[in-house]
């Protein structure tokens, strides 16, 4: 109900945006003291290269910007709030530890041009957490620098291709499955490889003969990812990884879903001769609503001359940044990749010892086996055999009461979860994809489970209703198609109301 | 849905009126109703040259792109600007006012390789 | 009690439970599909684990040692306030993942399209994205698209701009692609060479890209170089990596530039030893489609009301798949929002005033520094607040004896501009007070007579 411009939505709240509020003369900001004289811009610079004001920047005080962000943050659902069961993004408890670690002066204040004398302790760390890295995936190498893991992916294609100039070779393609997250794909296309796809057989994995029939002295690299976006172990990985390198390729794997294989497995014993790893994936760092993340790139010594520069060297108890390395890539990023990321994992890392990690991986698969077999009875299985740390199912069963994957995740969020991953892998139409991790309780997958076997019946005795999902929201069923033929990127004072022309 | 008696039809789902030395272009009722509300028509220069089967442009919803490749070999003379401020005629009316281009046909032969509204139902049927 | 379990909640009691409700009898079971051969038959070789206190002990003896800064060139050293850590430790912005379900992620979408609204207003531009990992990456994904529009394979670069951004844009490069011509400086007075530009500017260029402030400091007139390379049909690019000049620079969008890409860092961004930082990245309406990075756009919801999505999403890697513009997914998501949150504190009158104290201080050491013997300022041209200093003797030595004194006195531009070798950059920003810039004078002066 609406009295007047007063709305009763209980905590709920409205929130305009930092431009529709605040006002003339409003500060939220303090500054040092002025200590030295104050110069007028145009005493030393040239009045046509400067500006009279911040057109349209808001003006606030400390308290509106404040209330703003909290209000902001309340409209949102993070690990902490709830359950979060993306497939293959991981999405296991941030250790608060390593938030506090994080914020100590002696890493957040350092600049990263400090002489190396004063960042002995700092080179140490990326050294050590290189090393663990390296040891955890059974490679040689690692560099740090790659800030995402789509940025590993680029940096692995481009060292690829230098090692193949350097054997006077060019190949023009790459070979990536059905099954592929989309970074793969783009990735090839960005280092100007053309992507040849391979087909999943019918147990959802990619089969020998499949890519010794495609494989040629054209193909650079095979990328797969293990296990693989079904959540499916790749049995033949170590046979294909002899196909590709018989006819001089190279293995390529994309490390998000490490979280199944720690202690377990070591994909370099598998032929793989890159991978990238996740570290706001696998490695506990927060994901940060989109960033920042850190895709360290872990590679057997055949590959560590193309790595990028600067690279960490040890001398006796020092540690030196290096730039001799005249087969390096180069730069990818500038200085040494996201630092404040890479530290939060060295200290999970630490946290855990091999045996939590591999005791995480463990549970992790736990979960997710728990979660396939108390749910396939409801919910159509492509895949009926054991999973690693995610499992795929669909709405096949739902879709004679016309319910879609989409109304299930929509429906999910009422009962007061994040759905899973919906509708990727793309081999498989309309699917779910969950990934528990280990940090989930069994009280908490229980509750998820009941959750999904109550909205399954609800699917079969009230699909109208259903089908309203959300209900319990700030907003509803957005107008998506709206915001892509008409997009507002901006605000531009106007009043949105009548901005934007209703849809139909 | 519809499939106009009319005119012909490629397996990837886009209609070509014959016009004599030119042809009309554009996407079948079935293949719109693939891809739901379309957000973008992505349309290439008029005076270039593409062989049949060659990608053209796109069109794109608010999930999903798809390609659209050319039924037949010529050189595009026209196409419908329109579709920028109106991407959602070619749901509504896909062989009328949603028609995406005109081609200046190479061979006119090469229309005999394209299906009959009958034939192309048989395809669709076997898609759904 | 193994204190990593406090991230495990399982029981034993809980595991055999499961163990049963599967089918299975073992843990060992779980993994069954994979060949023997393959699996680990001992432990990793790592250290730890290590407990909370333990931990923290060991992470205190790793930390950098700090001192009193005047070292800049792309990463500045500038006050972050109290709120903005307060604001992002709130574990509903930093526990959450991409905004895929807008439902229940207004708070972050909202905060996206408040940062692209800011980065617009600040760059003078019509559209910008939710984030690129950096300055430089930023720099090379526009010098990508700027290819992909033109279709034309030569991008004149300044000298000028930061050589780190330089090398990274020259790995992003496909040779066979696209052609790199440096632009020289001029020796005199710290800008890049419009002369030289002009003689290398032709219609095959796809861009020319200029940083501003460059990373001398020095302020670039970027009239002429937008003038020209419009001539031509090509793209003006202009990058900076330091934000907050342009709380009194004209932006680059005010000379017609077609793309900006620049670093955040400064807007409340921590130095944390080069990462993460915030790219910023923003174009024009017209080049919407060929634009890489996230977009939030404003749209309404069932009943009306006004909410944020993520949109025109076919231009990215999940969607166009090989096609897409670029292959970034994660971004820096977290710093955006860190960069919103400074800049709705200091706001309009705020950056304005932190610019004007960033200059003062620069132009107090300068002032200083113009009376000593055995330095003096390179450039004539107006500078922001870094600026190169010539100084007699050995810059290494010269640096070493800063620091002994606990200063960092400078950054030594040797290795990156060979030709520079008796040559500092100095950084001044609101941090450094009056009496450190006068002792960083004294020492420097002792350190050379």
């Amino acid at each position: 109900m609406i009295i007047g411009k007063i709305k009763d939505n209980g905590l709920i709240q409205d929130e305009p945006l930092i431009f529709e509020q605040g006002g003339e003369g409003r500060r939220g900001y303090s500054l040092p003291q002025w200590d030295v004289e104050e110069v007028e811009a145009q005493q030393t610079i040239p009045p046509h290269l400067l500006k009279e004001e911040l057109e349209g920047f808001p003006q606030m005080s400390e308290v509106d910007v404040v209330r703003h962000f909290t209000r902001l943050s309340q409209w949102n659902f993070g690990v902490d709030s709830g359950f979060y069961p993306l497939g293959s993004c991981t999405m296991k408890y941030n250790p608060k530890l390593n938030e506090e670690i994080a914020r100590m002066k002696g890493f957040t204040s350092i600049h990263p041009y400090q002489p190396e004398e004063s960042v002995q302790g700092i080179l140490k760390l990326m050294y050590e957490l290189q090393s663990f890295l390296a040891e955890i995936t059974g490679m040689d190498q690692v560099t740090l620098q790659p800030a995402a893991g789509a940025h590993g992916e680029l940096t692995g294609l481009m060292m690829i291709r230098a090692a193949l100039k350097a054997r006077g070779q060019k190949r023009r393609k790459v070979l990536v499955p059905d099954t592929a997250h989309g970074t793969n794909c783009s990735t090839s296309t960005v280092t100007s490889f053309q992507m040849i796809e391979i087909k999943s057989n019918e147990k959802g994995i990619i089969s020998p003969d499949q890519v010794a029939r495609l494989m040629d002295e054209d193909i650079a690299a095979i990328m797969v990812t293990n296990p693989n976006t079904l959540g499916l172990f790749e049995e033949h990985l170590a046979e294909i990884a002899q196909i590709v390198h018989q006819k001089g390729g190279f293995v390529y794997c994309d490390g998000a879903n490490l979280n199944a294989l720690m202690g377990i497995v070591k994909l370099g014993s598998l032929g793989v001769d890159m991978v990238h790893l996740n570290l706001h994936k696998t490695f506990s760092t927060p994901h940060g609503g989109g960033g920042p993340g850190s895709g360290p790139l872990a590679v057997k010594k055949e590959l560590a001359p193309f790595l990028p520069i600067p690279i960490i060297v040890k001398e006796g108890e020092t540690y030196r940044f290096s730039e001799n390395h005249p087969l390096s890539i180069g730069k990818i990023k500038a200085f040494y990749g996201n630092f404040g990321v890479t530290l939060k994992a060295y200290a999970y890392i630490l946290s855990m010892g091999a045996e939590g990690l591999k005791r995480a991986s463990e549970m992790a698969v736990l979960n997710a086996n728990y979660l396939m077999n108390r749910l396939k009875q409801y919910y159509y299985l492509p895949y009926d055999r054991p999973c690693m740390h995610e499992c795929v199912f669909t709405d096949r069963y739902q879709e004679k009461h016309h319910v879609t994957t989409l109304d299930i995740a929509k429906r999910l969020i009422d009962y007061g979860f994040h759905p899973p991953t919906i509708y990727f892998p793309l081999v498989v139409k309309g699917a779910l994809m969950m990934e528990p991790t280990e940090t989930e309780s069994k009280e908490g997958l229980n509750r998820f489970i009941e959750t999904m076997i109550h909205i399954a019946k609800e699917a079969q005795e009230n699909p109208d209703f259903l089908r309203q999902a959300p209900q319990r929201v700030k907003v509803r069923r957005l107008d998506e198609v709206l915001a892509a033929r008409k997009p507002k990127l901006r605000w531009t004072g106007k009043n949105p109301n009548n901005q934007i022309p209703s849809s139909q | 849905m519809e499939f106009p008696e009319n005119l012909l039809y490629s397996e990837e789902h886009e209609w070509v009126r014959d016009e004599g030395e030119q042809v009309t272009i554009g996407i079948t009722d079935f293949a719109q109703s693939q891809l739901k509300d379309i957000v973008y028509v992505d349309l290439p220069e008029i005076g270039s040259e593409y062989k049949k089967g060659e990608s053209i442009g796109v069109v794109e919803s608010v999930k999903t792109v798809a390609d659209i490749f050319s039924p037949v070999t010529g050189k595009v003379i026209e196409k419908n600007l329109k579709l920028k401020d109106h991407p959602e005629w070619v749901n509504t009316d896909p062989y009328g006012k949603g028609w995406l281009l005109r081609m200046e046909l190479k061979d006119r032969d090469e229309l005999k390789e394209l299906l009959s509204s009958g034939a192309y139902q048989g395809i669709v049927s076997k898609e759904s | 009690m193994k204190s990593y379990l406090r991230y495990l909640p399982h029981t034993e009691e809980d595991i055999q439970e499961m163990l049963k409700a599967i089918g299975l009898g073992s843990i060992e079971d779980l993994f069954k599909n994979i060949p023997q051969d393959h699996r680990l038959s001992k432990p990793l070789d790592l250290p730890g684990p290590l407990s909370e206190p333990d931990l923290l002990a060991h992470m205190e003896g790793l930390q950098g040692s700090l001192g009193s800064s005047f070292l800049g060139g792309g990463a500045y050293h500038h006050f972050i306030p109290a709120v903005i850590q307060h604001l992002t430790s709130r574990s509903e912005f930093y526990t959450a993942y991409t905004p895929y379900q807008p439902e229940i992620s207004q708070g972050t979408l909202q905060a996206i399209f408040e940062y692209q609204t800011l980065m617009c207003q600040l760059t003078g531009m019509e559209v910008s994205n939710a984030s690129m990992y950096d300055g430089a990456t930023s720099l090379a994904e526009a010098i990508l698209m700027a290819h992909r529009i033109t279709g034309r394979k030569k991008v004149l670069l300044s000298q000028t701009i930061h050589p780190e951004y330089r090398k990274v844009v020259e790995t992003y490069i496909d040779p066979e692609e696209q052609e790199i011509v440096l632009i020289p400086y001029l020796k005199t007075d710290g800008r890049t060479d419009e002369s030289a530009l002009i003689q290398s500017l032709d219609h095959q260029v796809s861009a020319i890209v200029v940083q501003n402030p460059n990373f001398f400091g020095v302020v670039e007139d970027l009239q002429p170089f937008s003038e020209k390379i419009h001539q031509v049909g090509g793209m003006f690019i202009v990058g900076f990596s330091e934000a907050i000049a342009y709380g009194i620079l004209r932006p680059p969008g005010a000379f017609g530039a077609d793309i900006v890409a620049g670093e955040g860092q400064s807007f409340g961004i921590p130095l944390s030893f080069g990462g993460p930082y915030l790219g910023i990245f923003t174009t024009r309406e017209k080049f919407i489609r060929n634009m890489p990075g996230r977009l939030v756009g404003e749209t309404v919801d069932l009943e009306g009301k006004r909410g944020f999505v993520l949109t025109l999403a076919t231009r990215e890697q999940h969607i166009r798949r090989e096609k897409a513009t670029s292959n970034i997914c994660t971004n820096e998501g977290l710093c955006a929002l860190m960069a919103t949150i400074y800049l709705s504190l200091l706001g309009k009158k705020g950056l304005k005033e932190l610019a004007l104290m960033n200059l003062s201080k620069a132009e107090y050491a300068k002032k200083i520094i113009s009376r000593m013997n055995g330095c003096n300022i390179t450039f004539s041209a107006p500078t922001f607040n870094e600026f190169v200093l010539e100084i007699d003797g050995d810059p290494g030595k010269i640096l070493e004896r800063l620091k002994t004194e606990g200063i960092l006195g400078g950054l030594a531009l040797s290795k990156f501009y060979p030709e520079m070798k008796q040559h500092l950059l100095i950084t001044v920003t609101e941090m450094n007070t009056r009496q450190e810039i006068e002792r960083w004078a004294d020492v420097l002066a002792k350190s050379i007579g």
